[in-house]
């Protein structure tokens, strides 16, 4: 039941009018140009809840543009976010990213994963495109030398090393176990603080791990058990960090539990119930309430999307900081953009917004947070 | 001595779970030797409809105790999951009865993407957490822990197993789905309706896979819609180990997979002296599940499909 050639020649003759036809359309719109920025993050799969959060809180930034009206080199610009799911997966992250720069896409806001931001970011190094991620921070991102790769969240060097220092001096642990998911993100915060830990004086007595799909975590937390800790550190994201939370308590494992910014969501408190009480996290960056432009965020965001989940005011941030270098540039030309994203000085929402070198920002806050009476409240912040 | 007694516990009620899912798989590969990849995700869904119907009962009668109510919700939940499994069947499986072996099993796939994603619509792509309404006694054994809701698993995986054996082998039905695993030709020339005795098996595995999820999703405290795919896969491994098509089979293939799990992740660290840590513990269960198929192609206690091969 192949196509006949006639078929085939119908087929052709369609698509050529087509193809006239939106030729015709482009000529009349001509006057508008249109610049195409991707948005990735995982739309489905375990974190497809952040990273919806993380592609509405880009595509706020846009549709706020998009009102003020934006013009560059005398001509309108219409932006036009792409957004694309890599599942949290870096296999699929790669094709996406290729995918977008074949689309021919000016900027990419993400990934929001380190796992899935560090392969993706060759990509775009070869494209030449600036790619600046809301959430990963994993240190590895900015340290392979990319003139492209940028990120505006601090890193998980001085967050790790922020909870390590915590975690010795504040809460007093000297037993310390420590579980990662196997991420770059979970093992490299684990990593540093490990690092601080020990360096501040701790002894890690056990080091564990699971992954970004697991609910059961029996084993590993009764080898723990074994092992008596005073605090048990996760690496990872809030899917798991929940359960992690009950079945410690149902194992009558007694150690405090402490995690970076994967667990210091709203989630986590659900999914983790009653035992979530007196758990702690950090978050890099300040409390959402602390941030300059916070509040008026999340009532401009919540009229849209409703609640925030965790990222979406750097994605937000990330989008403005791309088009503040673009005005500054006077061009979307993704080397020209380059060019003046080292000297970007822009206000956002999570706080100033500046560059070093290799591309993180500067003098990015960690704030440490505990769960009392059912929600985050501000420990400290740790600058 | 109470580390492992706890990792024996821990792997019995893991093993309970798997045992309880891979049920369905072995039960439809039994008969039709299909697949059916979209089970994982009819568990899934039995737990998210509970899930909701648990929520709306909260919602309008606070005051009722938490056991009811989980009642209330699975009750809802096996015919919902009936109903599904048996659509499943009549739409995707059907059609393609007499078709290559291949063609069924990319539709059980399909069928499985397509679940995930009508879930992901209806449900919301956040986790929805599981009230925490049923009792929570906790016992201690030997300084070893264990709560009412993981003997309970324990317990009703067990039973489930035995009913299903017990209808397998002493009831008409059971008699006739041995008939059409045999060969559904001569089971039909014998007066067997091979349609109504698959389907039955479909509205059973289904209504077992219903009590699964919302086991599943009260232990672990959250469902999702993505929940279905690991459990799945895991439970399919469980039921290769033990001998797909046999029901005892599942059941011990379940348990060994869930206590060779716990064990590893618990032990190989230690053993290794940290040269191999409990990340390995999938590779050291699919380890186990090759040796296993090199000795035993057709799985522990499995006997009909290395001769149908």
């Amino acid at each position: 039941m192949g196509f006949g050639r006639r078929n085939t020649l119908i087929l052709s003759l369609i698509l050529a009018g087509a193809l006239s036809g939106c030729g015709k359309k482009a000529e009349t719109d001509s006057d508008i140009t249109v610049i195409k920025i991707g948005s990735v993050s995982p739309l489905t799969g375990p974190q497809a809840h952040i990273g919806k959060d993380n592609e509405n809180g880009a595509r706020l930034a846009v549709d706020e543009i998009h009102a003020q009206g934006l013009t560059l080199g005398g001509k309108k610009i219409k932006l036009e976010l792409l957004g694309e799911d890599d599942q949290a997966d870096p296999k699929t992250a790669t094709i996406v990213a290729q995918k977008l720069v074949d689309q021919g896409v000016q900027a990419v806001i993400g990934h929001l994963n380190s796992g899935t931001t560090i392969p993706a970011s060759k990509y775009y190094h070869d494209a030449g495109i600036p790619q600046i991620s809301p959430s990963a921070t994993a240190i590895a991102y900015t340290a392979q030398g990319y003139k492209t790769a940028y990120r505006v969240m601090a890193n998980d060097e001085q967050q790790g090393r922020a909870l390590g220092q915590f975690a010795v001096g504040k809460m007093g642990a000297k037993r310390i176990a420590v579980v990662d998911d196997r991420t770059a993100y979970g093992q490299g915060l684990a990593d540093e603080f490990e690092k601080a830990a020990k360096a501040a004086g701790g002894t890690i007595v056990a080091r564990e791990f699971t992954n970004d799909r697991a609910t059961d975590f029996a084993a590993i937390l009764t080898s723990i058990k074994g092992k008596s800790p005073d605090l048990l550190f996760f690496g990872g994201m809030d899917p798991q960090g929940g359960p992690m939370a009950q079945q410690m308590k149902r194992l009558g494992l007694n150690a405090k539990l402490l995690g970076g910014d994967g667990l210091q969501n709203i989630n986590f408190i659900k999914l983790a119930g009653t035992d979530a009480e007196g758990v702690t996290a950090s978050s890099p960056g300040l409390p959402l309430e602390a941030m300059p432009g916070g509040p008026a965020f999340k009532t401009r965001f919540e009229a849209k999307y409703g609640a925030i989940q965790v990222y979406a005011p750097y994605a937000y941030d990330a989008v403005q900081v791309l088009v503040a270098a673009m005005k500054k540039a006077d061009s979307a030309d993704p080397a020209a953009v380059l060019a003046v994203l080292p000297q970007t000085d822009h206000q956002g929402v999570s706080g100033q917004l500046r560059f070093d070198a290799k591309g993180d920002t500067q003098g990015g806050a960690v704030t440490v947070y505990q769960v009392k009476n059912g929600a985050w409240a501000v420990l400290e912040t740790v600058k | 001595m109470d580390i492992f007694l706890q990792q024996l516990i821990n792997g019995l009620v893991l093993g309970s779970i798997y045992a309880l899912v891979a049920l369905g798989y072995t039960m439809v590969y039994g008969i039709l030797e299909l697949i059916n990849f979209a089970h994982g995700e009819v568990t899934m869904i039995g737990a998210m409809v509970a899930l909701s119907v648990i929520g709306l009962l909260l919602g309008a009668m606070p005051e009722l105790p938490g056991i009811l109510v989980v009642l209330a919700g699975v009750l809802v939940a096996i015919p919902a999951c009936m109903l599904l499994g048996y659509a499943i069947e009549k739409i995707a499986y059907r059609p393609l009865r007499k078709a290559p072996r291949l063609a069924p099993l990319i539709t059980a796939i399909g069928v499985s993407i397509i679940l995930q994603n009508v879930a992901m619509l209806v449900w919301g792509r956040q986790y929805v957490s599981f009230p925490r309404i049923l009792p929570e006694g906790r016992h201690e054994i030997w300084g070893a822990h264990i709560t009412d809701l993981q003997i309970f698993i324990v317990v009703l995986s067990l039973s489930v197993m035995a009913s299903l054996w017990l209808l397998v082998q002493r009831t008409r039905l059971g008699r006739a789905m041995r008939a059409t695993a045999q060969s559904k030709e001569v089971a039909a020339l014998m007066g067997v309706n091979v349609d109504k005795v698959i389907s039955a098996t479909f509205l059973i595995g289904s209504a077992i896979a219903a009590i699964a999820g919302v086991m599943v999703s009260a232990y672990y405290g959250l469902a999702h819609y993505y929940m279905g795919f690991l459990l799945g896969l895991k439970a399919f491994s469980a039921a290769v180990l033990g001998g797909i098509g046999n029901i005892a089979g599942a059941m011990l293939g379940g348990m060994l997979l869930g206590m060779i799990e716990a064990l590893g992740a618990g032990y190989i660290g230690d053993l290794t002296g940290g040269f191999l840590g409990s990340h390995y513990q999938d590779v050291f269960a699919f380890f186990v599940l090759i040796l296993v198929l090199v000795f035993r192609p057709s799985g522990l206690l499995g006997e009909r499909v290395a001769s149908r091969a």
